[in-house]
């Protein structure tokens, strides 16, 4: 099955690169939506696979990865997208990241197989014994800070530090970045207002984290690489880091143009591309796409009267009355999902969850998954539906 | 022909210079191994014996330790710069560009850069590394939660450093990054619920008293901002971190050293 459906996309991919070109193939799939989408099922599907984390499975992965970049980077305009003077970090990045998940995850399904053999973790064998500081862990260290002293050195002797014109405030550069550890906050920009994209979603985030050791009570796993027994805790963690994180500060370094429009990687970044921007809220949608037809058909005057205008003065309870009225479909499905969603949960599918959390914990951990989630789901909304906002009232918009 | 030489090692080893200095001489027996340890004020922060599992590098990766050793870096480079560089409108720019013309040794801004931007990649590698090995279950949990306000710290350390070569690369980033602090709910002039918080009409938080005036010290970015950024990035953030480094490193042998399995 799986075979026979990685054969069709193969001969898919093959048949269309033959007749569009190569390029213009993989500027199509870098696409947000396409690239996304694939990298997170490749990323999700691959961590369940043991033989992608061997040694021969990472060095292919590996190979290919630099391989890949080499040949892409013959092409001028990638070059040029990607060879910014501070683009160095998203190189050591890719290359750390992926390397060190290979670390990590070889062991973990090392640790797995030997634990269903029943033999313990690789860590335990050594656990118990101890070993002198000086000299052994001291001499790793030291070779450790050398090692990374050389690469500073060399590196800093290789590349120059970017240094551009001198600061202009008139003169805005288009696209204007963060710096590259925050591009994957910028990248929400696009699908969150800033009060969600800049502030309140990475406070969630860094609150998130802080609350991970409170919300993940499974005893297992404590001290050595594992995967089989804390599948929903690395899963959440590298979908969160890998597929959310990193990809999203990758697409926003190297795919993200004048105008943050996207870019394919063989693109040339054209300052006057005009990219149609449609989107429409949901009350849009309710008031002028489904009610009014039906108005209009059944002839009701009431249906017809398209989305109900809200007032700015927040001190009048009528522009909250209509804004009730406006928009009661994303009212009603964001309260269904934070608030009625985790109880229907809790006494359903994640009622072993529930039990093992309690209350507390439980809300906190099911608000955060929430969070997370919303991220994804909204991104889907607007690359299929065009859709802008959820709740658009003139004071706050989600 | 070797006797002299002997000689000399011996007695530079048996001076009272040496011994003042390593009291413990070379740490070649398990009593002086256990000395050196306890005796050498940066060697104390680790115990005399750890569980052999956690030395391993395929374990640790060492990312902690690299984290702390380029944080340590930083600072060197970092003072070396503030030897020559002026933060203010005027003076900012240029002398970036006489560090890297003029200044001998001149790629002590080039390791400050790479150093930094190579620590928010080690800092988030060293998360990933504790979270693959369940490192912060307990009773490690509050060293996580400390862990995690020294990535902020990070970002904020990196982030600040970012506008002070004050070139457009700078102060564009920041205005990306600061325009957000605008949009802060309540406590950001153009937020959500901002116009609740006023007395009899007078609003509280506008253009020039909200979360982004705080943090830029001004309307827009200038040469305040040049300086507070300055003030942040080489005085406030670098102290705060070393506390919460000091308990992050003090945490980890109160919680039983190194994790392992059980």
């Amino acid at each position: 099955m799986l075979k026979a459906f990685l054969a069709a996309a193969a001969a898919l991919f093959i048949s269309a690169a033959v007749h569009y070109g190569l390029k213009n193939v993989l500027d199509y799939l870098g696409q947000p939506q396409i690239s996304f989408t694939l990298f997170a099922i490749v990323f999700i599907w691959a961590l369940f696979q043991r033989p992608v984390w061997t040694r021969t499975g990472t060095l292919l992965a590996m190979t290919g990865i630099t391989l890949t970049l080499g040949i892409m980077l013959l092409d001028k305009n990638f070059a040029h997208n990607l060879l910014k003077p501070d683009n160095a970090p998203i190189f050591l990045m890719i290359f750390f990241f992926s390397f060190f998940l290979w670390i990590s995850m070889w062991q973990a399904h090392n640790n797995d197989r030997r634990m269903e053999e029943m033999l313990p973790p690789e860590e335990k064998e050594t656990s118990n014994q101890k070993t002198w500081v000086w000299p052994d862990l001291v001499y790793i260290e030291f070779i450790c800070m050398i090692i990374w002293t050389v690469v500073l050195v060399v590196w800093s002797l290789v590349i120059p530090a970017p240094l551009e014109e001198p600061a202009n405030p008139g003169n805005t550069p288009n696209p204007s970045k963060a710096p590259w550890y925050f591009l994957g906050l910028q990248e929400l920009l696009v699908y969150f207002d800033p009060w969600m994209a800049g502030v309140v979603l990475p406070s969630i985030i860094i609150f998130g984290l802080m609350a991970i050791p409170y919300i993940d009570v499974n005893p297992k796993g404590n001290g050595y690489y594992s995967f089989k027994d804390r599948r929903l805790a690395i899963l959440t963690f590298c979908i969160g880091f890998f597929v959310m994180w990193d990809y999203m500060i990758v697409l926003g370094t190297i795919l993200r143009g004048p105008g943050w429009n996207y870019f394919g990687p063989f693109e040339e970044w054209n300052p006057h591309k005009v990219v149609a921007a449609n989107n429409v809220n949901l009350s849009e949608l309710v008031w002028i796409k489904t009610l009014y037809p039906i108005g209009n058909a059944l002839n009701i005057d009431w249906l017809k009267q398209g989305v109900p205008d809200v007032g700015p003065n927040y001190a009048d309870p009528g522009n909250w009355l209509k804004l009730l009225k406006k928009e009661f479909l994303g009212i009603l499905l964001l309260g269904f999902y934070f608030l009625v969603l985790p109880v229907i949960l809790a006494k359903t599918k994640l009622k072993n969850f529930y039990e093992r959390l309690g209350m507390g914990r439980y809300a906190v951990a099911i608000f955060l998954f929430l969070v997370m989630a919303i991220v994804p789901i909204k991104m889907y909304l607007r690359w299929t539906i065009a859709l802008k906002y959820i709740f658009a009232s003139p004071w706050i918009n989600f | 022909m070797l006797n002299p030489l002997r000689n000399l090692k011996k007695n530079i080893e048996e001076s009272q210079i040496t011994k003042s200095i390593f009291r413990v001489g070379i740490p070649n027996t398990d009593r002086k191994r256990v000395l050196i340890m306890l005796g050498n004020v940066f060697l104390h922060l680790h115990p005399t014996k750890v569980k052999t599992s956690g030395v391993k590098l395929r374990y640790t990766w060492c990312a902690g330790g690299l984290s702390f050793f380029l944080f340590l870096v930083l600072t060197l480079t970092g003072v070396l710069l503030m030897f020559y560089y002026r933060p203010t409108v005027d003076f900012a720019y240029t002398d970036m560009v006489d560090i890297r013309e003029e200044v001998p040794f001149g790629i002590m801004r080039e390791m400050h850069r790479w150093a930094a931007h190579a620590m928010v990649i080690m800092v988030m590698l060293h998360m990933f590394r504790v979270f693959m090995t369940g490192s912060y279950k307990p009773p490690r949990e509050f060293n996580w939660v400390i862990g995690v306000v020294l990535l902020v710290l990070t970002f904020l350390l990196s982030f600040t450093g970012y506008l002070l070569p004050w070139d457009q690369l700078a102060i564009w980033a920041i205005t990306v990054g600061s325009n957000m602090a605008k949009a802060t709910p309540f406590l950001g002039a153009g937020g959500p619920g901002s116009e609740l918080l006023q007395i009899g009409g007078i609003p509280l938080i506008h253009s020039s008293d909200d979360a982004r005036f705080l943090l830029l010290g001004s309307k827009e970015i200038g040469g305040i901002t040049l300086n507070r950024f300055y003030v942040l990035h080489c005085i406030l953030l670098p102290l705060v971190a070393i506390v919460f480094m000091a308990v992050h490193f003090w945490r980890i042998r109160k919680d039983g050293g190194i994790s392992g399995p059980m």
